[in-house]
């Protein structure tokens, strides 16, 4: 497969699947403020810090001032089109990918981009009111799903499949370290916590669909340790690091045997994370620090990412 | 206000259809028009959704223009595409040779048979292709010649494409559409098969595979890209033959070698079937702020380690100023007379030619030589006394630019309009393949000029396509 085509459709996944990744982390940072009183330093913006440090945008937080506007904040994640990560950015990217390999995708997987992409552009740039957002948010994770069962319904297991697949994975566990690196201090307290905290963690379960299955793996009160386990180290939730891990060391690997085993310093790298947390203990990486242990996938995360755009992509 | 002109109806009077016409005129003279009009649409839909776009130049406008279908076949009897075969297959055989010779010995100028300013000053000329002998010392693998039709049995040549002809998709899928439409209508001909001309085009760019490839050839086509007007023809015809569409970004070369930029690493590229022109195919020898094409290309191609279809330098072949010497190329190269004419052409920088063209420019066609897609021409019938003057002195300024022609009757083909069925002027490109052997697949893409009494069919001048029946006898085909 020719490089350029492979990078169109990683890049389709990736962008799709941050897309949802805003629209999720939104949603839960907009529940939150909805739920008022029992989080004092919403007013002031404070709230919505977590979610400016999840895109990795910490400099706009500088750019606002002290005291973002929540309205500011929500817009930049939104339909920003200077943010490469708001959504509106994210679903114009998958569009553009998409359109230079329209032939390699199925007739479902285009028109689930398209589609998309169309009622995005019908909202020309106006901001959904207040009232509409938990609606629209619902809408872009319903249409990253939907991209996601089209691909995974109807493409051929070749290897256009597996770049895009590829792409979803990374970005998802990129987006998932990124969002426990956000709440690291919150994941961190010992002890019981206040009510406060609680909200807090459950915040967090929730922006990965995964309150209900905390409660099915664990039986028993969150507790962050247990958080920090379940979406780092358990490999039966999908949004874990190690699930994502696992996906693409077995994409990679895939791709390398259909080329007669062809591999690159990306299969090494990508082995060594899955390695990594697929022995890791919870107990370790607390020793270690979580900030710190997190900061590091996140670094790995990135080198895998620079390691298969030259393996593969732009070589 | 256009002089209607008497033109040759390959259909005939309806009452007294000409014989290949027969079921064609039956057909016409039983269907109601709504439903002719209903099909029209249909046909329109289908076009639509399979996505067959043409961008025109220039107009701005919708890129994902359609251009009009005509659901009214053209119909070529057996004998008459045997002629017309003949025909292009000679002077597609002494073109090939004409541009070996150019780029060769030069036999042909030094014989005198054709003035050595007019090829070696030639902006078309490319020096850079002295020396260079494409494998099988064929030049133009694919070439597009357009011809018109005058009477029953006149064809005329009227241009030769030896650059990078495009339209076959347009044959391809306008056959599609046809038997989609009307498979009583197909089934009540023998109509001879198009669908193998993607095999065909494959075989013969395989057959052309420099010496220094080794097993089977890999062969890509390379596209300027997703803006270019003819991009879709570009995807459909790499599809169908099974090859990846490349751009230049695409590939790159080292110790004078292609290679393509794949997932598997880089894999070498044996042969490139180019949809862009000479210009922009290597930075490093043509133009230098070409950002389309690929590097170090051209000294792969010396070096034999590709094959470019079609080779660069085939423009002094189609150059409208060397046109009128094809006959003569024929002669030449095969001591045979031309099987199919040329259109009489006076060529502006013959003072003799010069002043005839400015007496005459109400019956003329004048063209520039540089021009294509009917852009920069001038219809004498149909032209304004201004336009004539305008055009008189830029001939005048300009005469090595510009050639003239007689207006030529073209041939007329039953073609649906909203009132019902009228006479349209049609040309024909048929497409021929020269590799190892030389195949034209029956027929080729007729280009209808959709506006009454209108002498021009270049889709970008609101030209149509319609699909070409050449009726198998017992001959195979």
């Amino acid at each position: 497969m020719l490089s350029r085509t492979a990078d169109s459709l990683y890049w389709l996944g990736r962008y799709m699947e941050r897309a949802g990744n805003t629209a999720r982390a939104l949603q839960v940072a907009l529940r939150e403020a909805g739920m008022g009183g029992g989080r004092p330093a919403q007013g002031q913006g404070q709230g919505w810090r977590p979610l400016l440090l999840t895109s990795g945008d910490i400099g706009l937080l500088q750019g606002f001032g002290a005291a973002p506007d929540a309205a500011q904040i929500i817009q930049h994640l939104v339909m920003d089109r200077a943010n490469n990560s708001s959504i509106q950015s994210c679903i114009e990217a998958s569009r553009q990918n998409a359109r230079q390999v329209r032939t390699a995708l199925t007739v479902d997987m285009w028109e689930s981009v398209n589609d998309t992409w169309g009622q995005m552009r019908r909202m020309e740039n106006a901001m959904p009111n207040a009232d509409d957002l938990p609606g629209f948010l619902d809408w872009v994770k319903r249409q990253t799903i939907l991209f996601n069962g089209a691909y995974d319904d109807t493409m051929l297991r070749d290897e256009a499949w597996r770049f895009v697949r590829l792409g979803t994975m990374l970005e998802r566990a990129d987006n998932t370290a990124r969002v426990l690196h956000a709440h690291a201090a919150a994941l961190s307290i010992m002890g019981p916590g206040t009510a406060e905290d609680y909200l807090n963690w459950q915040a967090i379960l929730r922006s990965f669909t995964a309150l209900r299955a905390y409660q099915w793996v664990y039986h028993g009160r969150i507790e962050p340790r247990r958080i920090a386990e379940l979406l780092i180290l358990r490999g039966e939730l999908p949004r874990s690091m190690i699930a994502c891990h696992a996906r693409i060391e077995g994409m990679l690997d895939e791709i390398a045997t259909a080329h007669g085993g062809r591999r690159g310093e990306c299969h090494r790298r990508a082995g060594e994370i899955h390695a990594r947390l697929r022995f890791g203990r919870v107990e370790d990486i607390f020793t270690e620090g979580l900030e710190v242990f997190l900061n590091e996938m996140m670094a790995r995360n990135i080198d895998l990412g620079g390691q298969i755009a030259d393996f593969y992509l732009n070589n | 206000m256009a002089e209607p002109i008497k033109a040759f109806d390959e259909m005939g009077e309806p009452q007294a259809a000409r014989a290949a016409y027969a079921e064609i005129a039956r057909w016409l003279a039983a269907t109601p028009i709504a439903q002719l009009e209903r099909k029209r649409q249909e046909a329109e839909l289908l076009f639509r959704r399979i996505g067959v776009t043409f961008a025109v130049y220039g107009e701005g406008g919708d890129p994902e223009r359609l251009i009009p279908f005509d659901i009214i076949p053209r119909i070529l009897a057996w004998q008459e595409w045997e002629h017309l075969s003949r025909g292009l297959t000679q002077r597609v055989r002494a073109l090939n040779m004409f541009l070996a010779d150019v780029y060769g010995p030069g036999e042909i100028l030094k014989a005198g048979r054709i003035p050595e300013a007019l090829i070696l000053q030639n902006e078309a000329y490319r020096p850079e292709m002295r020396g260079i002998t494409p494998p099988g010392g064929i030049y133009v693998h694919i070439a597009g010649i357009d011809v018109v039709r005058t009477d029953a049995a006149q064809f005329h040549v009227l241009e030769d494409n030896c650059r990078t002809p495009s339209g076959v998709s347009y044959m391809l899928e306008g056959r599609e559409a046809m038997l989609r439409l009307f498979p009583g209508l197909c089934a009540a001909h023998r109509i001879a098969p198009v669908s193998h001309y993607p095999s065909d085009l494959l075989e013969t760019l395989m057959s052309v595979a420099p010496p220094a490839c080794r097993g089977l050839p890999r062969v890509v086509l390379l596209t300027p890209g997703a803006f270019n007007s003819a991009y879709y023809e570009h995807c459909f015809l790499a599809d169908e033959m099974g090859v990846e569409v490349v751009e230049g970004q695409d590939l790159f070369v080292e110790d004078r070698v292609v290679y393509m930029r794949t997932t598997a690493g880089p894999q070498r590229v044996d042969v490139i079937y180019r949809r862009i022109d000479d210009d922009y195919l290597d930075p490093a020898v043509f133009r230098a702020d070409s950002m389309l094409g690929v590097r170090g290309l051209m000294e792969a191609y010396r070096a034999g380690n590709v094959a470019l279809a079609n080779a660069p330098g085939g423009g002094i072949a189609d150059d409208k100023a060397v046109y009128p010497y094809v006959p003569e190329m024929v002669r030449f190269y095969l001591g045979e007379e031309p099987i199919l004419a040329n259109v009489p052409t006076y060529l502006c920088e013959r003072p003799d030619d010069c002043a005839y063209v400015l007496e005459h420019l109400h019956e003329l066609v004048v063209k520039l030589t540089k021009g294509s897609g009917g852009y920069g021409m001038l219809v004498g019938p149909h032209s304004t006394a201004e336009q004539r003057a305008d055009f008189a002195a830029r001939i005048r300024a300009n005469p090595a630019d510009y050639i003239a022609q007689p207006t030529l009757a073209l041939s007329t083909v039953p073609t649906f309009t909203g009132s019902g069925p009228a006479p349209r002027h049609v040309d024909l490109r048929p497409f021929v393949l020269s590799g190892a052997e030389t195949r034209i697949v029956p027929g080729g893409l007729t280009r209808v000029a959709l506006r009454e009494g209108s002498l021009v069919v270049n889709s970008s001048q609101g030209g149509g396509t319609k699909d070409t029946w050449v009726l198998a006898s017992d001959a195979p085909c």
